[in-house]
């Protein structure tokens, strides 16, 4: 008998293949391929400017390439090109199959309505229509989450940065996606609580088998989370591999001078 | 008397062609808001700009026009645009809703059930119902062109969380003919079922907002709501004071500052008519009040 199991994962979920981006003469981001499977994490490393931002919203159908293509095995197991997408299909995409964690969390959020209707929103959003279903899964969610269930009908305004970022990754779990993005998902807090959050993101991610694209640049984010790294300098990939692999042994100049900017602990 | 210096029913007759060809296209799209060039109208906005210039491009000289304010026929507002199409149509005018062939109303849908021959037009200040829930116009015409009404339950969801209950109590969002979300203007959520199916059209303007939209007679008009939360029409729990209803919208009036006070039908129509036909409340007028005093002191 065949593994169902094994043969999903033997496919790509996502593809990227030669994508570019250039604003007039600048080029952001140029020739960027690679493959993404199911339960991987992809850290895509480099300063700022580099085009990492440019890639994952290019990535994540946010905006078109000016060459080049990404495309997706939707839950239906077709591999399809997100620019084939109707604007609905690709929306829809997006509220259910896809996660999308913001660097600011204001972003992601809608600020002025309860946590517990931030977390049930793409619920509603694909029909859900009983209150009490939808209350139980964000409790649910938000426990998950490490978030005070008394707090489920606070604003997010009234929640400190850490709770705002782990609201945030709760709101884009609750439909269980196959896919995330994570734009420094830490940036911004202080460390005692990104390790927090990186604990819990990388618990979630074992326990849901997420594929997830994280865009850092924070090495360490990289080495805790990520499977692979990609390192980006000036739109370009330069290196690539493994992470500890990357990090403990880099070939590029560039990287090792990204190491070895690292402050000794 | 001298000549109108204006046209029949002030507009003049190329705006009504273009404020028809939106009429048109709001009711063949039950629910859409369709964008129109909004005039200058000679009343603040806010006072029924926009239900004032679908009733001019409808009116004809055989109409019977009726105009209510909350469900009176005599405040300022529905005095004053009574008066206007008097002036500048030389249409009858009636307060009785049964001989009215258009009704202009703000914020309330006449107890007495509409006819075919009726035309509801109402006067409309915000016509997007997710305006406070998604400020971008541009992703609301895309959420409304997706049908992604996700959001509208957010609203309901935020009511039940806070209040128990879903506590909006008018303007209450509601999907026409299976397919766009609505917002039926600051009527009380106890008309909205008297929305649907209803046998006279609908029509909504907004003079702000420059926008037009319809219910097209005996179109399905469905309050949102929660399986475990259905849809409530609500009422104050009393008889009509004046008129003794037990069925009609209520108003609450304050009558002293002792914490006085008394509920009335806001439709004033319903509420004379039936006190013609003999219907009494609590603190009816003489001579029953006479009768109701000397018997509960007899």
């Amino acid at each position: 008998m065949v593994d169902l199991d094994t043969l999903e994962n033997d496919q790509p979920l996502l593809v990227a293949e030669s994508l570019s981006k250039s604003y007039g003469r600048i080029a952001a981001c140029r020739d960027v391929s690679f493959a993404l499977y199911p339960g991987e994490v992809l850290a895509i490393v480099g300063e700022s400017g580099s085009g990492k931002s440019t890639l994952l919203q290019m990535l994540s159908g946010q905006l078109t390439p000016s060459a080049g293509q990404v495309s997706y095995r939707m839950r239906d197991g077709v591999t399809r090109d997100l620019t084939t997408l109707g604007e609905a299909e690709r929306r829809f995409l997006f509220r259910t199959d896809w996660g999308y964690v913001h660097q600011d969390p204001a972003q992601g959020l809608r600020m002025a309505v309860s946590a517990g209707a931030n977390v049930g929103e793409r619920l509603m959003a694909v029909g859900w229509n009983h209150y009490g279903r939808i209350r139980d899964t964000s409790s649910d969610w938000l426990t998950r989450v490490e978030i005070d269930i008394a707090r489920i009908d606070d604003a997010p305004r009234t929640y400190s940065g850490g709770m705002r970022q782990r609201l945030q990754i709760a709101r884009n779990l609750v439909t269980e996606p196959r896919l995330v993005f994570m734009d420094e998902p830490t940036g911004g807090l202080d460390v005692s609580v990104q390790a927090r959050l990186l604990d819990l993101v990388r618990s979630l991610v074992a326990e849901l088998h997420l594929a997830v694209i994280i865009v850092t640049h924070d090495l360490a984010v990289a080495r805790l989370l990520s499977h692979r790294v990609m390192v980006m300098k000036g739109g370009r990939v330069i290196e690539t591999g493994l992470t500890d692999q990357v990090l403990d042994d880099p070939r590029e100049p560039y990287t090792q001078l990204l190491v070895s900017s690292i402050l000794p602990p | 008397m001298n000549a109108p210096a204006y046209n029949f029913a002030y507009l003049d007759e190329q705006t009504k062609r273009m404020i028809r060809r939106a009429i048109l296209k709001a009711i063949a799209i039950p629910g859409y808001q369709v964008p129109f060039a909004s005039r200058e109208m000679p009343m603040p906005y806010g006072w029924g700009t926009g239900g004032v210039q679908v009733t001019a491009a409808i009116l004809g000289p055989q109409d019977v026009l009726k105009v209510i304010d909350q469900g009176s026929d005599d405040t300022t507002n529905a005095i004053s645009i009574r008066k206007f199409f008097a002036k500048t149509a030389g249409v009858a005018t009636t307060t009785a809703t049964d001989e009215a062939t258009v009704i202009q109303t703000r914020h309330r849908i006449p107890e007495t059930a509409l006819h075919e021959n009726q035309v509801l037009v109402y006067q409309v200040p915000i016509p997007e119902p997710l305006r406070f829930l998604e400020p971008r116009e541009t992703e609301t015409r895309r959420m409304h062109a997706l049908a992604e009404y996700g959001l509208m339950h957010v609203k309901l969801y935020e009511d039940i969380a806070r209040f128990g209950h879903i506590a909006t109590a008018y303007a209450y969002p509601v999907k026409v003919n299976a397919r766009y979300v609505m917002d039926p203007s600051p009527t009380p959520k106890f008309d909205n079922p008297k929305m649907d199916n209803c046998p006279a059209l609908q029509l909504f303007g907004a003079g702000r907002e420059k926008r037009i939209y319809a219910i097209p007679p005996y179109t399905q008009v469905v309050s949102l709501d929660f399986e475990d939360h259905p849809f409530e029409p609500y009422r104050f729990n009393a008889p009509c004071a004046l008129c003794g209803a037990e069925n009609s919208y209520l108003d609450e009036i304050v009558t002293d500052d002792k914490g006085g006070r008394m509920f009335v039908c806001s439709d004033t129509d319903y509420c004379e008519g039936r006190q013609a036909a003999g219907h009494h409340g609590s603190l009816s007028a003489a001579p029953y009040k006479e009768r109701a005093q000397g018997g509960s002191h007899g």
